[in-house]
């Protein structure tokens, strides 16, 4: 078995696969493992598989001593190409190009960040704009300050985080910028990363304008309608030279893509397998998680999932799951009757309470917001359609 | 039960669930509602009197594979003591080879907390 990229889901896969017996082979291109988990060194990591609060690399301490020492692990090491017919797939490191074969792969190859270039913000192109995965290895790993004054677009988790980074390694950072009327990150990040330090978060607004070249001199920013346009009149300036920009992850499936199903992520079923049945995939890649205890959870059932097919003793069924009123974003695509179902979702709108609905089960719930990821975990519903919605009530 | 002369709504941040506590406060004392654990209350309890919070942070790293070294409070600290934190911490370097769990300062500015390495760091 071949599990291409040794974060929390291929860790977790690695795992997984071998407890069921595969002889299993981790790869990944940095030169060691744990993924995003080692630039993440502020604690929130492994509250639900664990029951205790770690850091970032701690949980992947945690997960690495779970891996049985007959896995074989090659870090340094880039899967270039996955022949999914032949199956086979060409790696690529300092040793040199090697093909190898397997019977099954889990492909847990994580997200990347979406860039400034991509939101065709009008302005020079100057030194100083920075995603936060950038900004974060910089100061975290590679031990640089990215500037002295700074502004965030973005109110995700890593925006947020990084806000508070930047702020505590001694930068100015004059305020955090969301076009979203709610801020897109956890509700306790909001107030440990900017309440606590009296950041300013700017709500329904975004950058219309970056100037300054060669170093970056000033951001505009302005507040926008419902309909994301900017209001004019409301501009305001900043003079900063950094910009920090999290706008979002793209999972990354371009080795995959040309020929398992996909939607934004790697599309798959409720036992980690896509629509190719030897290949199975887990963690970012197939939707953008909160919690990497979820990632670690999904990175494990695909890998037992996985070993189970190289064995031939997996069946693997695709039955739909609809997504129903008051969704916005569901994970899995299809539901395998073999093993429990975990649904993963997004609401569309912030609610108090609710009644999601998950085929027959029913299940109360309170205060949702579309940034957090709501779990529900049920017995194999046993239908051969599975909706699931969610009703304020 | 008395009448709530407060009210306040706060975050609960002990883990990523992130429950909202409404915090009534009366004549009677102070009622907690909204916790799915009993560290929510507390919590509430804490933040109305000092508010705690673990720091992460880093240190730089001598000889290392790495630079840096990922470090953590071994406890919380006071909130209002977090600057005084960094500055000290922007100070320290430790000598290569550093274990994950190692010790880095005991007791640092008197806090009755350890600064401790999240991360292993080899010798270059
Ligand atoms: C800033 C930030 C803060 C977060 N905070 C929290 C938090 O407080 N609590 C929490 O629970 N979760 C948090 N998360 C979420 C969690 O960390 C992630 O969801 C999880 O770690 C993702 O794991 P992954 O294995 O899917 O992806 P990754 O960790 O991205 O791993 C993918 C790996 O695949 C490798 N790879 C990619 N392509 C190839 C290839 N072709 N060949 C070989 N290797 C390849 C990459 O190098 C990488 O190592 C946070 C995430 C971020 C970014």
């Amino acid at each position: 078995m071949l599990v291409v990229g040794a974060g929390a889901a291929g860790m977790a896969a690695a795992k997984g696969a071998s407890e069921k017996g595969a002889h299993v082979l981790l790869v990944d291109n940095e030169e060691w493992i744990g993924g995003i988990l080692q630039q993440c060194i502020h604690n929130g990591f492994g509250v639900h598989r664990y029951k205790k609060e770690l850091t970032g690399p701690e949980f992947a301490a945690e997960l690495k001593s779970e891996i049985p020492s007959d896995v074989e692990v090659k870090t340094g090491t880039f899967a270039h190409e996955i022949v999914p017919n032949e199956k086979r797939a060409i790696l690529v490191s300092r040793e040199g190009i090697e093909e190898v074969s397997y019977e099954s792969l889990v492909y847990a190859t994580g997200a990347r960040e979406r860039t400034f270039q991509s939101l065709m913000v009008p302005g020079t192109r100057p030194a100083g704009i920075y995603t936060a995965g950038q900004a974060q290895r910089l100061i975290n790993i590679e031990g640089y300050l990215p500037g002295k004054r700074a502004l965030v677009l973005g109110s995700g988790d890593v925006g947020l985080i990084m806000a508070r980074r930047m702020y505590l390694e001694g930068m100015e950072v004059v305020g955090v910028v969301e076009r979203l009327p709610y801020p897109g990150g956890l509700r306790r990040n909001v107030k440990q990363c900017l309440e606590d330090f009296d950041i300013p978060l700017y709500l329904s607004h975004t950058v219309i304008r970056v100037e300054g070249y060669p170093r970056l001199e000033k951001v505009i920013v302005a507040k926008v309608d419902g309909n994301f346009r900017p209001i004019p009149g409301t501009e305001r300036e900043f003079h900063v030279d950094t910009l920090v920009v999290s706008v979002g992850l793209i999972p990354v499936k371009k080795l995959v893509a040309d020929f398992v199903k996909v939607r934004s992520g790697v599309l798959v079923s409720s036992s980690g397998q896509t629509s190719v049945d030897s290949i199975f995939a887990a963690g970012n890649v197939t939707t953008i998680f909160d919690l990497v205890d979820y990632v670690a959870k999904e990175g494990e059932k695909a890998g037992r999932s996985a070993a189970l097919l190289a064995k031939g003793e997996f069946r693997g069924e695709r039955l739909p799951i609809r997504k129903g009123k008051g969704v916005k974003i569901l994970h899995p695509e299809w539901y395998d009757p073999s093993v429990p179902l975990s649904v993963y979702l997004r609401v569309e709108k912030p609610m108090e309470k609710a009644l999601i609905r998950v085929g027959k089960y029913e299940i109360e719930a309170e205060d949702l917001t579309p940034a957090e990821m709501v779990n529900v975990d049920v017995e194999p519903p046993c239908e051969s359609e599975v909706s699931v919605s969610v009703t304020e009530v | 039960m008395g009448k709530a002369k407060r009210i306040e709504k706060i975050k609960c941040i002990r883990c990523p669930l992130g429950c909202t506590l409404k915090i009534k406060i009366s004549e009677d004392g102070i009622e907690i509602e909204g916790n799915r654990c009993p560290r929510g209350v507390e919590f509430a309890m804490q933040e109305l009197k000092d508010p705690m919070r673990i720091l992460t942070t880093s240190v730089k790293v001598v000889g290392g594979k790495l630079p840096l070294v990922s470090v953590k409070t071994s406890g919380t600290v006071p909130r209002s003591k977090i600057h005084d934190l960094m500055g000290h911490i922007k100070k320290i370097k430790i000598r290569a080879p550093i274990k994950i769990g190692d010790v880095i300062e005991k007791n640092i500015l008197g806090l009755g907390v350890d600064l401790v390495a999240t991360r292993d760091c080899d010798e270059r």
